[in-house]
């Protein structure tokens, strides 16, 4: 799935790497635990998480997670957009829920977890 | 054994925002010296782990991070409190961090799991009151 696509369903404001909206995401990660988040590898995977703080923007940056959706109308402060803008991932903001944002993106194809081999 | 490229680190414990901060450089140092992208993501995840408990378990420490031409060596030192039960800190779902740290994203308990499962081999060393060195190592052939 396109992050443009993840955009559109999602109706979701982007904040920064515009640049990379045409990239694919082939996973999603949806929790407010970054541990449970850095326990399973995917590929270029999305993370949803409705937790505000640096640590989300870092713990994609250690997975290579090409996008991150700030869930329940939470917005990024300029900080973390500041810290994710180098690192070229695509950061958003949904007013959807967790749950309901998952849901979109799963009932449209997201589902499968590619674990890698670690 | 040729002689290692070290990269060091001191990590602030007073500072969770500053938390990882090593972990990152070390990423892109990594990167720089054209490591596999796997490899790379194994080492930061596992320095990434054991940079945020250096924060919330023992108020800071230091960090090494070892390239030989073979391996990489990760040796996080702290003067904190120790663990008593290294068995239990072991465990998936162990933790002692308080709802603070919980609100912030961390203490599931994964941590030290995490970082034994991305590494090839994992020592821990600790003494109650006196510290904690935890030296993770990667095979890089
Ligand atoms: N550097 C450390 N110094 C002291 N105690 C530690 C350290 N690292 C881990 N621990 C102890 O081991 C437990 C498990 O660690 P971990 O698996 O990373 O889970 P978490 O950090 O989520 O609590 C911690 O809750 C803590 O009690
Ligand atoms: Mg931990």
């Amino acid at each position: 799935m396109k992050i443009t696509t993840i955009r559109d369903l999602l109706n979701a404001e982007v904040y920064c790497n515009e640049e990379n909206l045409g990239r694919h995401v082939y996973s999603a990660c949806g929790s407010d635990m970054m541990s449970d988040v850095l326990a399973y590898v995917k590929d270029q995977a999305v993370l949803l998480t409705g937790l505000m703080n640096q640590q989300v923007i870092r713990t994609a940056e250690m997975m290579d997670m090409v996008c991150v959706v700030f869930v329940r109308s939470k917005k990024p402060s300029p900080d973390m957009i500041d810290l994710a803008e180098e690192t070229g991932i695509v950061v958003m903001a949904t007013d959807k829920t967790m749950y309901e944002a998952c849901g979109i993106l799963y009932s449209s194809g997201l589902i499968k977890e590619r674990k890698a081999n670690v | 054994m040729s002689e290692a490229l070290v990269f060091h680190f001191d990590v602030d414990g007073d500072n969770f925002t500053s938390a990882g901060q090593a972990s990152v450089q070390v990423k892109k140092d990594l990167r720089q010296l054209g490591l596999p992208t796997d490899i790379i993501r194994r080492i930061s995840i596992a320095m990434y782990e054991g940079e945020i408990n250096m924060v919330i378990h023992a108020n800071g420490g230091t960090a090494d991070v070892l390239v030989y031409e073979d391996a990489i060596e990760i040796i996080l030192e702290d003067h904190g409190p120790g663990i008593a039960d290294i068995d239990k800190a072991m465990q998936e779902g162990y933790s002692t961090a308080s709802d603070t740290i919980r609100s912030l994203g961390f203490g599931a308990g994964m941590g030290l799991p995490n970082m034994k499962r991305y590494t090839d081999s994992m020592d821990i060393k600790t003494k109650l009151g006196v510290g904690t060195t935890i030296t993770m190592r990667i095979e890089l052939a």
